[in-house]
């Protein structure tokens, strides 16, 4: 198999993972193993999948409480994320964060943002830290098409413009906000036209094809070495289940679910790779055998976690590090080198404010 | 605001920015995020209104939300207050608002070596810090020593000692205080003055050790003052000194209006000297 070949696979077995993932979410939300909102991305892998294989892991990215695909795909490890969505003090966030709140810094993952837009002026702000210090990093930042009615949206897509900040925005686009169409929402349902008038290069992409969604983050990164400005990529993706748990989902036609369940990124990159010869017989259930044992590996390690101790309700308020006390000079600027990591992580024992 | 930095620092470091409130500050949070050690200035704090979920969901959760791991070290910096005749969307004293919300840490300078000293130790903090800078005070001169530096940002200040009450002020209303310490002496009556300068977290233990000694208190507040900073202070003062007191604790507030544009209504509207010495004089110190 060559090199792309394999390449496709794996994105297939991305796919699969983060499938069987949320499939096994809504097992344990109808058991309440998992509480609070669950919003899941079933039909969407492509966009998460796709976009994660153009970054490095230099790279930043900024999500939204529909984010597990995002998180698995950009690597945190399937047993912190389900561990942080059971409340256990071994998840990703210290169970503090839930399904909408997953952050990581080893693979700097800015978290599930559940304020809709509130991620984009964070992505912004990560992108001007790197240009401010010469570092060739992209930050790409997810939203969906609810977003863009959003001042943010617009507030970020200019200053990132302006600025000529290396963003790459995702927008998936599914059709609605919660419940609300498209078209009911915004006057120019044209989203790419929006990020154009920025003059942000903008691109709309089959968000149901894995391989489409992959060339065009990796187009749209490209520049980004040579200081490269932002991008746009309108996603045109679907959420095949309700927007969350406690959706009806009402306001969707059962015909227009099934048509495009009928564009499934799974089984349509599985008969891609079949017809081409490059996924053998047997190749995709035995994927999903694996993808099915890391889940359950993952579910036996969030149900063996424990909870935070109730002593550390108010750890981390604050970093709790003390101000200090030797008085540098304040003629002297604060040294963008000397800042502190901020993947290190704070004082553990830091005091509440 | 920013005289002679952008010729001293460049366009990279000292920059102009739309009036984008919640994308600046949202930009200000991720380049503290990305090691950055940003000041975002935002005018005054009714602005800061079209921020306040980039400071509210964004500034102060992270830490926490993200379990310990991803902290923002921003200073922001607004003007409040009223005094100045800009009416009702520029003069308003929001700072109680933001001194509800657990991860911030909110600084009001009263004086020129604290409007000068408490920014180093606020761009040392790991955690955002908020600045509040009454617009009365920006014509404030005075001379500051050569080795004048950081200042502590963690306690409040006696500004004047006394024996008969406690004066609580912060930021505009220090001066008031001040003036209405002046007046009381001349009839007698011995007010300790206090400068809170850091509204969150509030050093309890400066107002309470004064409260003790002087048996009447009185929080002057230039904020609304139904859910206000004053009502904290006041309500601590009850809980940790209520032994302490021969009198009920007074408040002298801004009325709840919105701020007027005409001086005599603005005037009417704010905590004056003798709003001040009136009401010590009624608690019969």
């Amino acid at each position: 198999m060559n090199e792309a070949g394999r390449g496709a696979v794996h994105l297939l077995d991305e796919m699969v993972r983060i499938r069987r993932f949320e499939e096994r979410c809504v097992e344990l939300y109808s058991a309440s193993a998992i509480r609070g909102f669950l919003h899941l991305a079933i039909g969407e892998e492509a966009c998460a999948v796709g976009v994660m294989q153009a970054l490095t892991a230099d790279d930043a990215v900024v999500s939204t409480y529909r984010e597990h695909g995002h998180a698995l795909a950009r690597g945190i490890g399937m047993r912190a994320v389900m561990a942080e969505l059971e409340g256990k003090v071994e998840g990703a966030s210290l169970g503090r964060g839930g399904s909408m709140h997953i952050f990581d810094a080893a693979t700097r993952f800015y978290g599930g943002n559940a304020i809709v837009g509130g991620g984009l002026p964070l992505a912004v702000g990560l992108a001007l830290a790197d240009h401010l210090q010469g570092r060739a990093r992209v930050t790409a930042c997810f939203f969906g098409d609810g977003a863009v009615a959003e001042g943010e949206f617009h507030e970020s897509m200019n200053l990132a413009a302006l600025w000529h900040l290396p963003v790459l925005f995702c927008c998936e686009n599914n059709l609605y906000a919660m419940g609300t169409a498209l078209a009911t929402a915004q006057s120019e349902t044209d989203l790419s036209r929006k990020a154009s008038s920025y003059r942000v290069p903008a691109w709309q992409v089959d968000g149901m094809d894995v391989l489409a969604v992959a060339a065009a983050a990796r187009s749209a990164t490209e520049s980004v070495p040579s200081g490269g400005g932002p991008h746009f990529l309108e996603l045109r993706t679907y959420r095949f289940r309700a927007h969350s748990m406690y959706d009806p989902d009402r306001y969707r036609d059962k015909e227009e679910i099934e048509h495009w369940k009928e564009r499934d990124p799974i089984p349509a990159l599985a008969e891609a790779l079949t017809a081409a010869g490059i996924l053998a017989e047997g190749e995709l259930e035995a994927m999903e055998a694996a993808a099915a044992a890391e889940v359950e590996d993952a579910v036996a390690f969030a149900e063996a976690g424990t909870l935070e101790p109730v002593a550390d309700l108010e750890r981390f308020v604050t970093s709790g590090a003390p101000i200090p006390a030797g008085a540098p000079d304040p003629e002297s600027a604060p040294d963008p080198e000397s800042a502190p990591d901020p993947e290190s992580a704070p004082d553990p024992e830091g005091a509440s404010r | 605001m920013s005289l002679g930095l952008l010729e001293e620092f460049g366009p990279e470091r000292i920059r102009d920015t739309p009036l984008s409130e919640s994308a600046f500050v949202g930009a200000g949070i991720g380049a503290a995020l990305g090691g950055m050690r940003p000041i975002v200035e935002i005018m005054t704090v009714n602005f800061s209104l079209l921020a306040l979920d980039q400071i509210v969901n964004n500034a102060a959760t992270l830490l926490y939300m993200s379990g310990g791991q991803f902290n923002v070290p921003l200073v922001i910096r607004m003007t409040t207050g009223a005094g100045r005749q800009l009416a009702a969307q520029h003069s308003h004293s929001l700072e109680g608002w933001y001194a509800h919300i657990p991860g911030l840490r909110l600084l009001a300078p009263a004086t020129l070596e604290d409007a000068r000293g408490m920014l180093w130790p606020a761009l040392c903090d790991p955690d955002p810090v908020l600045i509040f800078e009454h617009g009365a005070l920006y014509n404030a001169e005075g001379e500051l020593p050569d080795d004048a530096g950081e200042v502590d940002i963690t306690s409040a200040a006696v500004r004047r000692t006394g024996g008969d009450v406690t004066i609580v002020a912060y930021g505009g209303t220090l001066r008031t205080a001040l003036s209405a310490a002046d007046q009381l002496e001349g009839r007698g009556v011995s007010a300790e003055v206090i400068d809170l300068r850091c509204l969150r977290p509030l050093d309890d233990a400066t107002i309470l050790s004064s409260v003790a000694r002087t048996h009447r208190a009185v929080v002057v507040d230039e904020g609304w003052r139904s859910g206000s900073l004053s009502a904290e202070v006041s309500a601590r003062i009850t809980e940790g000194a209520f032994y302490d007191l021969d009198a009920p604790v007074a408040r002298v507030c801004g009325a709840e209006v919105p701020m007027p544009y005409a001086k005599h209504l603005e005037d009417e509207a704010t905590p004056q000297v003798a709003d001040v010495v009136a009401a010590v004089e009624q608690m019969g110190a």
